[in-house]
C-alpha cells in the first residue's frame, strides 16, 4: 500500500538555520499522525513543508505516490515542477491554522464556497449547498450568515475546518489549531476533530495536546531540534521507560491533561 | 473696493466650462493614477528585484521633487525628446505619474496590511496569484487604504490648479484671468476657493460612503 504521504530526507534551512535535520516519515492513509515536541524543533515547519507553504531545502515529499513541488531524477538533483502538477498535487491536501486565517470580508459561508466557486469553477447554488453541508458537519449551519469577526474562536476553527473539507481533501493538516483557542473552546474543535478521525481521514497533527494525541493519533512522531527522535504508537512512544528527551519534555505537560500518561 | 459677485454672473459659463475641464482632468488622473500605482506597488512587491529597485527610485524622485516643476519638465522639456503635448494631455499625463507614485506608495502599505496567513490560506484552497489578489488581498487591503486614498484624490483635485502655468483652461487659470480683467480678484479667488471646497466635499462624502460600505461586511473589526 502506497503511504498517503511519504517525506525522505526532508531538510530544510532558513539561512544559516537548519530548521529539519534529514526528516523519514510515512503518513499510512485513512490514520492520524501527530507531530509533538517542544518549540522550535520543526514540527510547524515539517507541516508546512508538506502543505507547501515553505519549500524544503533538500529531499523529497511524496503524497499519495506523486512528488510535491520537485521531482527528484535518479542522480539525486532536484527539479521544481510545472505550477499546474504542484496545484493538481496540492489540491489533495487540506490546511488548518493555529490562527484561523478565515477571510474577514466574507461570511462563514463564503469562507467555506469561496475556492469551489473559483476555484472549482461550481455554481453559486450548488457551491452554497455543499458549503451549508461542510458546515452542517461542523456544526455550524445555522451561523452561516455571520462573519468570522462575530464568531468565536472555537467556532472560527471549525468554520476553517470545514473550509478545508469543501475542497474534499484526502490529507488534512493540523498546525496546533487549539493553541489560540481558551480551554473552553479547545473541546469544541478537537471534537470535530475526533469525528473526522473516526470517519477514517488521513490527519497529520501538530498539537500540544498530548492527551488528544495520545488517545486519537495512531502514529506519534517526537521531533527535537529538527530530527525524529521516535517514532510508533502511542502504546510505544509513550511506555516506561521513556527516551529521556521525551520524558524531559513531557515533565512540562503534567498539569495539562496529560497525568493520564504518567 | 466692494464686493461684488454680481459681475461674476457674466462669466459664469466660462467658470462652468473651466470648472469642466478641472473635473475632467482630475478624474482622468485619479482613474489613470489608481491603475497606474496599482500596477507599481505590485510590482514593487511581487516582481523581480530589479524591476522593484528601478520602480521604487522613480517613485522617489516624483515624489521628491514639486509638481510644479515635474510638469515644467514634462511640457517644455518633453519636446526635447520627441514628446510634445499639447496642455491637456500633458496635463493629464503629468497629473497621473504624480498621482500613481502616491497611489502605489498607499497601496503598497496596503498589501503590506493583508496578514500573510490569509494568503497562505488561499494558496492552501488551490488559488492562483491573481486569484489570490482579486478576492483576498484587494478586498482587505481595501479597507485599509480608503481613507489615505480619499485623502490623496483630494489633494490631486488641489493640485490641478498648478496645470494654469502649463495654460490648461481649468478653473484657476479661468478665474484668474477673469480677475485680472475686471480687477475683481478678490471676487474671482472667492469664487475659486468655493468650488474647489465644493468638489472636495463631495468626493469627501463619497469616501466615507465608501467607508461605510466596507464596515458594514464586518471588515473593520478583524
Amino acid at each position: 500500500m502506497i503511504a498517503a504521504v511519504s517525506v525522505t530526507g526532508l531538510v530544510k534551512r532558513f539561512g544559516q538555520a537548519e530548521v529539519l535535520r534529514g526528516i523519514d516519515l510515512e503518513v499510512p492513509a485513512g490514520r492520524v499522525t501527530c507531530l509533538i515536541g517542544p518549540s522550535g524543533s520543526g514540527k510547524s515547519t515539517l507541516l508546512r513543508c508538506l502543505a507547501f507553504l515553505e519549500e524544503a531545502t533538500e529531499g523529497a515529499i511524496l503524497i499519495g505516490g506523486e512528488p510535491l513541488g520537485f521531482a527528484v531524477t535518479p542522480d539525486g538533483r532536484r527539479t521544481r515542477l510545472p505550477s499546474g502538477r504542484i496545484r493538481a498535487v496540492r489540491s489533495q491536501i487540506g490546511m488548518v491554522f493555529q490562527h484561523f486565517n478565515l477571510w474577514p470580508h466574507m461570511t462563514a459561508l463564503g469562507n467555506v464556497s469561496e475556492a469551489l466557486k473559483t476555484v472549482r469553477r461550481l455554481g453559486r447554488s450548488e457551491a452554497d449547498d455543499r458549503a451549508m453541508a461542510q458546515l452542517r458537519k461542523v456544526g455550524l449551519q445555522n451561523r452561516a450568515n455571520l462573519y468570522p469577526s462575530q464568531l468565536s474562536g472555537g467556532q472560527q476553527q471549525r468554520v476553517a475546518i470545514a473550509r478545508a473539507l469543501a475542497l474534499e481533501p484526502k490529507i488534512m493538516l493540523f498546525d496546533e489549531p487549539t493553541s489560540s483557542l481558551d480551554p473552553e473552546l479547545t473541546g469544541e474543535v478537537l471534537n470535530v476533530m475526533r469525528a473526522l478521525a473516526a470517519d477514517g481521514m488521513t490527519m497529520v497533527v501538530v498539537s500540544h495536546e498530548i492527551g488528544f494525541a495520545a488517545s486519537v493519533g495512531h502514529q506519534i512522531a517526537f521531533l527535537d531540534h529538527g530530527q525524529l527522535l521516535l517514532r510508533g504508537t502511542p502504546q510505544e512512544v509513550f511506555r516506561k521507560p521513556r527516551h529521556a528527551r521525551l520524558d524531559q519534555f513531557l515533565d512540562t505537560y503534567l498539569d495539562r491533561g496529560a497525568a493520564m500518561l504518567l | 473696493m466692494t464686493f461684488d459677485l454680481g459681475f461674476i454672473a457674466q462669466h459664469l459659463p466660462e467658470v462652468i466650462e473651466a470648472a469642466g475641464t478641472t473635473l475632467m482632468i482630475w478624474a482622468a488622473g485619479a482613474f489613470c493614477g489608481l491603475a497606474l500605482g496599482f500596477l507599481v506597488a505590485l510590482g514593487r512587491r511581487y516582481g523581480p528585484a530589479p524591476l522593484a529597485v528601478l520602480l521604487g527610485v522613480i517613485v522617489e524622485l516624483l515624489r521628491g521633487t514639486p509638481f510644479l516643476v515635474q510638469l515644467f519638465l514634462l511640457y517644455f522639456g518633453g519636446p526635447f525628446i520627441g514628446l510634445s503635448l499639447d496642455p491637456i494631455p500633458a496635463g493629464v499625463l503629468g497629473l497621473t505619474c504624480y498621482a500613481a507614485a502616491y497611489y502605489s506608495e498607499i497601496l503598497r502599505a496596503g498589501f503590506d496590511g493583508v496578514p500573510a496567513g490569509h494568503v497562505e490560506a488561499a494558496a492552501c484552497v488551490g488559488f492562483s496569484g491573481w486569484q489570490t489578489i482579486r478576492r483576498i488581498i484587494l478586498p482587505e487591503m481595501a479597507v485599509l487604504v480608503m481613507p489615505a486614498l480619499v485623502n490623496m484624490t483630494i489633494l490631486l483635485l488641489k493640485e490641478t490648479a498648478v496645470l494654469s502655468i502649463i495654460t490648461v483652461p481649468e478653473l484657476t487659470m479661468v478665474t484668474s484671468a477673469i480677475g485680472s480683467e475686471s480687477y475683481a480678484f478678490v471676487e474671482a479667488l472667492f469664487l475659486l476657493a468655493l468650488f474647489y471646497w465644493v468638489m472636495v466635499e463631495i468626493c469627501g462624502h463619497l469616501g466615507r460612503f465608501a467607508e461605510l460600505r466596507l464596515a458594514r461586511t464586518g471588515l473593520v473589526a478583524r
